[in-house]
């Protein structure tokens, strides 16, 4: 364990801590503790970057089931750091914007950052893990604390409708990465992504490439919320805003992103790849961006928005790709597209976070998020109009902005594309650029709106809850300095050429890359005019028209089918499985155990005859036996006359009593074949057991033997028969076959030499054996508690409705 | 009608302490006769079985104030223990010590870390058992 290894596990020691810190010292809001956390890390892990600048990497291993092959690596280089210090930058102004947000005398803010510190953890164990199975450990972990901060207000239906929904839709596609990630380990016979790289075109020609590559793309798609599965986004946004600005929008659903940057150098060669990671991150980012508009929820057109930008890189990686084709490093146009996707990134947590916190802020000082009853506030919020200017005019791609550079790059990058001779892309090459440019455009209109339907217009205080004011300075602290951030980038776009741009994206594309040299990563804002700058002047043109007609054409999207959306889909499969899995499991839960106990059984002698019959593996060898004596032959005679008398009794209470008999003439047997612990252990157990029974015997119902069916009389003799059959045909088969020698010489060996007992039985129980019997005492706990909770609850509801009455 | 049990009553009384004795033997001879935490545990549970049959369960409970529940949770730490124990010599989990010591009344006296686990095997087997019988009994 290194320091490094700490840093990922420092989350989850701090949250361990929260709910101490809550307790003792509720005075003080607890979000103070907890930013220290990552303030902490962010600046510790400031100090890798002189070495990821060079390319370089570093790599800490910890064994954690070496007999696997599976080792908690962390491993550090450019793309891993890019993302480390979004997790803690975005983190640490989240957690000071979240302690405005939220408040500490109503919310309970124990669970809040015990979440929001799991999550950051698991955040940075999914970037720096270089072992797949770490990997989807921590990605599922992202999952589970995203589902409980999103139903973090659990008594809201929609928050819990979100959480499952991005539950199951993410959890599902984290099955099928660890499915990929399987298929890629067996194939490269490691687990190391690394070295996995090192043999990627081996791996291209192997004939489970596509489906390995499929599946880890399903984990990617469903996390980054790509089309079709970006519907649990917008319902995600029933989390607290600092929850949706967080993860939400900045951290994890970039996770898909890092992935498909992460096993770029693997999958890139392939034309499937570029294909898939193209088309798919294209057109979410135009349908997404469209869908957009029709939102009247501020979150909700946020959230579309995310998808959006999230297809939007998706698409630059997908573009990316393509580089991998042309061996040198000089008019390699394709790495651009790398570039353009590491920077659009950083811009779109930098712009896409202060607006959410702005959303917050709006939501928090007016009572609504509705566009339809918002307007006017520009007066009377101005810092937060300024900020929301500034992001959502990045977003837009308007100069001076960071948002300008990297949509010009992406616009120029797609003009490439079109240009490729690769890929069939000489047929359809030309649709990426029209895409594009359409997508921006939508994008152009829904920031427009953001700005001007909730700043501008008429104010309308009757439909507001609350008097609106600017909000506490606490509050604007956060988004202050994303906004700033999106002004010097915009301006001084080189300060991160080098520092981080460039190792993230040499780490997408490292095998074009020679030892020692760089990309060369020059972002300027005048490049003259060239076709992407018309094409963003033709963006702010046709979208300011089209905004400005918006109530015009806004009743299109009446004309779309309100049924067959996805949204309608995902309902309906949730509620045909529920119902369906309903109706089969009463279908034979009759609620009696007779019925079960006749399941059990009949499965019972079916499998075990049939396996039996077909194996031919009954033996019959009588060399081996014990003499018949008189004891033997007078048992016997007991135990038939004790079964028959539990059959033919007329009262429970001879039955119970009989039953006790056969218990013991068993354990006298037992007595004859010299095993006195099992023995003593039969002879207890019977005793106990009866008085269970007798206990058990006030509740039950009086026996009525005549009442019952003779059909069902049968069944139960058949049945009861045939469990007899074959049990006895097993044991005699198991007696008669000696496959291999029995293990008992060795305990008898080893017993007392080993272990220091005489008592073979107990040595094993406690020493050879001792996880059996651990794990069987952990059942009969779980099984006591379990008829505990039974029987009280059953009591308890009753008592209520009772209550009722 | 009243039912008279002064006899059984008096005996149980009386039997309930050899059986309790007989259990501990049982308990402590596990690793060298037959016995172990488990015919111990559930020969101690057979024992508040008899005295709740002659009696009645509130009356035991008044003379036993332990939930059983508590019981199982203490069981299973012991065992667990035990065997997480090891971890800390840097052996492998579940690995047992033993050794033999020359105890003032007790004479040569073997002490091994099995009977620790055996420990939490005997106090899980008499929570379980108890909490089944006593839930159910309870339940009207």
């Amino acid at each position: 364990m290194s320091l490094l290894h700490w840093a990922i596990l420092a989350p989850f020691i701090m949250a361990s801590f929260v709910p101490f810190v809550r307790k003792k010292a509720a005075a003080i809001h607890t979000g103070w503790f907890v930013l220290i956390l990552p303030v902490v890390l962010f600046v510790s892990f400031l100090q890798y970057l002189p070495v990821t600048m060079n390319n370089g990497s570093i790599m800490q291993t910890a064994a954690w089931i070496p007999s696997l092959g599976i080792d908690f690596t962390a491993y550090v280089d450019g793309l891993s750091l890019l993302f480390v210090l979004l997790i803690t930058g975005i983190g640490a102004l989240v957690v000071l914007y979240s302690i405005y947000y939220l408040s500490k005398t109503k919310e309970s803010l124990q669970h809040f950052y015990v979440y929001l510190l799991m999550f950051m953890g698991a955040m940075l164990g999914v970037v720096l893990s270089d072992n797949v199975i770490t990997l989807y450990m921590f990605w599922e972990l992202t999952s589970i604390s995203s589902f409980l901060l999103i139903a973090y207000w659990f008594d809201r239906d929609r928050s819990r409708y979100g959480a499952l929904k991005s539950m199951l839709i993410t959890v599902f596609g984290g099955l099928m990465m660890l499915g990929g990630f399987l298929i890629l380990s067996i194939m490269g016979d490691t687990f190391s992504i690394r070295e996995l790289a090192a043999q990627a075109p081996e791996l291209n020609n192997h004939p489970l490439f596509l489906l390995a590559m499929i599946l880890i793309l399903l984990g990617a798609f469903t996390k980054s919320a790509q089309f079709p599965f970006y519907i649990w986004l917008p319902d995600a946004m029933e989390a607290p805003t600092p929850v949706s600005a967080y993860l939400h929008s900045a951290t994890m659903v970039k996770a898909g992103i890092y992935l498909v940057a992460r096993f770029s150098p693997i999958f890139a060669f392939s034309g499937y790849w570029f294909w898939i990671v193209g088309a798919v991150g294209l057109f979410t980012m135009v349908w997404a961006s469209f869908n957009a508009i029709k939102q009247t929820d501020l979150k909700g057109i946020l959230a579309f928005s995310t998808v959006s930008q999230l297809g939007l890189i998706m698409s630059l990686l997908g573009a990316g790709s393509a580089a991998l084709h042309f061996d040198s490093l000089d008019d390699n146009l394709y790495t651009a597209a790398v570039i353009a996707a590491v920077f659009h990134l950083i811009n779109h947590a930098t712009f896409k976070g202060s607006l959410f916190m702005v959303t917050g802020i709006i939501d928090h000082e007016t009572g609504t998020r509705d566009i339809r009853r918002l307007g006017g506030l520009m007066s009377l919020m101005p810092i937060t109009f300024t900020l929301s200017v500034i992001g959502a005019f990045s977003m837009a791609g308007l100069p001076p902005f960071n948002g300008f550079l990297s949509k010009e790059m992406f616009l120029l990058s797609m003009v490439q594309l079109a240009e490729l001779n690769l890929f069939n892309l000489e047929t359809w090459g030309l649709l990426f650029p029209v895409l594009a440019w359409i997508g921006s455009v939508f994008t152009f209109i829904y920031s427009m709106i953001i700005v001007f339907k909730v700043f501008g217009g008429k104010f309308q205080p009757e439909k507001l809850e609350k008097k609106p004011h600017e909000a506490p300075v606490g509050m604007l602290i956060s988004p202050i300095v994303l906004a700033a951030l999106v002004i010097i980038f915009g301006l001084f776009p080189n300060l991160l050429s080098y520092s981080l741009i460039q190792p993230a994206a040499a780490a997408i594309v490292p095998s074009i890359i020679p030892n020692g040299s760089q990309l060369d990563v020059h972002i300027s804002f005048w490049h003259g005019f060239t076709t992407e700058l018309m094409m963003t002047i033709g963006v702010v043109v046709i979208g300011m028209i089209l905004y400005k007609f918006l109530p015009k054409w806004i009743g299109m999207y009446d004309y779309f089918p309100g049924r067959v959306t996805l949204n309608k889909l995902y309902n309906a499969s949730l509620y045909t499985a529920e119902r369906g899995s309903h109706s089969l499991t009463k279908s034979y839960m009759t609620g009696f155990i007779r019925s079960y106990l006749v399941y059990i059984f009949a499965f019972f002698i079916a499998i075990l005859g049939f396996t039996i019959w077909v194996k031919d593996a009954f033996r019959f060898d009588s060399s081996n036996t014990a003499s018949i004596g008189f004891y033997e032959v007078g048992l016997l005679i007991a135990l038939l006359i004790a079964t028959a008398t539990i059959l033919m009794a007329k009262s429970r209470l001879t039955s119970i009593i009989s039953l006790g008999a056969v218990g013991y003439s068993v354990s006298l047997f037992f007595v004859i074949f010299r095993a006195p612990d099992l023995a003593l252990t039969q002879l207890v157990i019977e005793t106990v057991s009866t008085a269970l029974f007798l206990l058990c015997f006030y509740h039950l119902p009086k026996l009525s033997r005549h009442e019952e069916k003779r059909r069902f009389q049968i069944g139960n003799a058949v049945i009861a028969a045939g469990v007899g059959l074959i049990v006895a045909l097993i044991g005699i088969s198991a007696h008669s076959t000696k496959l291999f020698p029995s293990i008992n010489e060795y305990y008898i060996e080893n017993t007392h030499t080993k272990a220091g007992g005489e008592n073979m039985v107990n040595v094993i129980l406690v020493d050879f054996r001792g996880f059996d019997t651990l794990f069987e005492i952990s059942v009969l706990s779980v099984a006591a508690l379990g008829i505990y909770g039974l029987i009280k609850l059953r009591l308890e509801k009753g008592g209520e409705q009772n209550e009722n009455e | 009608m009243k039912t008279n049990d002064v006899i059984f009553q008096t005996v149980a009384k009386v039997v309930f302490f050899m059986i309790i004795f007989f259990a501990v033997h049982l308990f402590f001879a596990g690793h060298y006769y037959p016995g172990g935490g488990f015919v111990g545990g559930l020969l101690t549970s057979g024992a508040i079985v008899l005295l709740m049959l002659a009696f009645d369960m509130k009356t035991v409970k008044q003379g036993f104030s332990v939930d059983f529940k508590w019981l199982i949770s203490l069981g299973l730490l012991f065992s667990a223990g035990t065997a997480a124990g090891s971890l800390i010599f840097n052996v492998p989990f579940f690995t047992h010590a033993y050794d033999y010591f020359q105890l003032p009344l007790f004479g040569k006296t073997s002490l091994h870390t099995a009977m620790l686990f055996d420990l939490g095997v005997y106090l899980v087997v008499i929570g379980v058992t108890m909490t089944i019988i006593q839930t159910i009994g309870e339940s009207e």
